[in-house]
């Protein structure tokens, strides 16, 4: 990957919670990630990973409680919720009907970012697409929708990525390249929230691990027997 | 200054990915062509019947193709969850809107034009004469069915009946551009042709208050 134009950012969530009608998505989560770390979600399906994510990346509006980004990278260098972090979500988020390139130099304008034929040059190339550039995303495989997915949420040089299941319906090759994409975003100092089902390469690069449980924080560690167990579900 | 070149770059998105599927234009104007022809076939009109109520069913024809137009305007932003990615990036979610109901009344506009020399055939009316007129008010009132259509659209993709939801918001809210359009469509079709100004002022208001709205509160309008 292109060496990293962004400064570290941590962030904090106070007393989160998230109601979908009378479904409370989340409760009272309140969690501090510092700069740099590389956090793992855990937790069956509906436990909260993804609205988490979401209101992160602030798609969606917390019904109660408050987020707020720090650190150097933040605006003023204090705090702030001014962070447009990175997200790749379940869904790819990019047009089966546009191109490789067509897909990131529309998004690229659209978050005006100066010189977006450089940058999208840059990001086809590190994501391994370079030569499918000019190839409608429909016909790409997963994997391939996966890389153009990476690389679009890493156009504007995002200092927090959110990365909800990335791993879904890859390749054991597509898995190991995601792993080692992640990696060498984790290494570049950028803050990673990711969710995950189960062990895997991919949660191998997590240096902390919560399990989240109908809404609620269960488990939060960095330790290492105590993170397996996070992950597989079983009791530590 | 953000929100023009926004609105610039997704209306290109719209356009392309428009022009490549070729769905809403080939879905519009196939509908828009049958309805008319069922109509000619149905009523059989001589000229004077035509002058009377073929403006009425061009109408109720764009307005029914354009609830199947705009179904999918918000829908298939959802397929490959789009719209979040374009919430992330824009600056102003206004911009979505603008881009998607200026492609939409291209679209319309695109369709009417196509449509109008068999309809002016069909129905034996005169348009030439009147042509400018008539385009004003195509113009006008298409912006408007774009303008809340849009808006409606973005409201039924998120609810559970959203193929159902979208007609039955849109039509009673269109009925007064549906009836003004035609009162002034028909008055241009006359013997002796004459411009309903209050008809066209009213369809401007209509546009202009709706668009404001849309400015207004469009952002809630994508909020998950």
């Amino acid at each position: 990957m292109t060496p990293p134009a962004f400064s570290p950012v941590g962030l904090r969530l106070e007393n989160i919670d998230k109601r979908y009608g009378r479904l409370l998505a989340l409760r009272g989560v309140s969690l501090t990630i510092a700069a740099g770390e590389c956090v793992v979600f855990a937790g069956r399906n509906g436990s909260g990973k993804t609205t988490l994510l979401r209101i992160v990346s602030q798609l969606v509006r917390p019904s109660r409680g408050t987020l707020t980004f720090s650190g150097s990278g933040a605006p003023g260098g204090g705090e702030s919720n001014a962070i447009r972090p990175g997200f790749v979500a379940h869904a790819t988020m990019v047009y089966d009907e546009l191109t490789a390139e067509e897909n990131l130099l529309l998004f690229a304008r659209l978050q005006e970012i100066a010189q977006p034929e450089k940058r999208v040059e840059t990001l086809l190339h590190d994501v391994g697409l370079s030569e499918r550039r000019g190839s409608l995303v429909r016909t790409f495989s997963r994997g391939m929708r996966q890389r153009a997915a990476i690389a679009r949420a890493l156009l504007h040089e995002p200092a927090v990525l959110l990365l909800d299941e990335p791993a879904t319906g890859l390749d054991p090759q597509g898995v190991t390249w995601l792993a080692e994409a992640i990696r060498r975003l984790r290494d570049s100092g950028r803050t990673i929230l990711m969710s995950l089902h189960g062990e895997s390469e991919i949660s191998q690069l997590g240096t902390r691990a919560i399990r989240l449980d109908a809404g609620s924080i269960a488990a939060d560690t960095r330790t290492g027997a105590t993170f397996r167990s996070i992950l597989t579900f079983a009791d530590a | 200054m953000s929100l023009l070149a926004n609105t610039s770059a997704l209306l290109g998105k719209e356009l392309r990915t428009e022009f490549r599927s070729r769905e809403l234009l080939t879905t519009t104007i196939v509908f828009i062509l049958i309805v008319l022809v069922l109509f000619s076939f149905a009523f059989n009109p001589t000229s004077d019947e035509s002058r009377q109520f073929a403006s009425g069913l061009l109408w109720l024809a764009l307005l029914f193709a354009s609830s199947l137009m705009l179904q999918p305007c918000f829908l298939r932003e959802q397929n490959n969850d789009t719209l979040s990615a374009l919430r992330l990036s824009v600056s102003d979610p206004f911009a979505i809107f603008l881009a998607k109901l200026a492609a939409n009344t291209l679209f319309l506009l695109l369709a009417e034009l196509l449509l109008l020399p068999l309809f002016a055939v069909m129905y034996n009316v005169p348009v030439v004469p009147v042509l400018h007129w008539l385009l004003l008010v195509f113009f006008l009132a298409s912006l408007g069915i774009s303008i809340a259509g849009t808006a409606l659209s973005a409201i039924s993709a998120q609810a559970r009946m959203r193929e159902l939801l979208l007609p039955l918001l849109l039509l009673p809210l269109l009925t007064p551009i549906l009836v003004v359009s035609a009162e002034v469509t028909r008055s241009l079709l006359d013997r002796e042709p004459f411009v309903r100004w209050k008809g066209i002022g009213f369809i401007g208001v209509f546009d202009v208050v709706f668009l404001t709205a849309l400015w207004l509160f469009g952002e809630y309008l994508l909020e998950e």
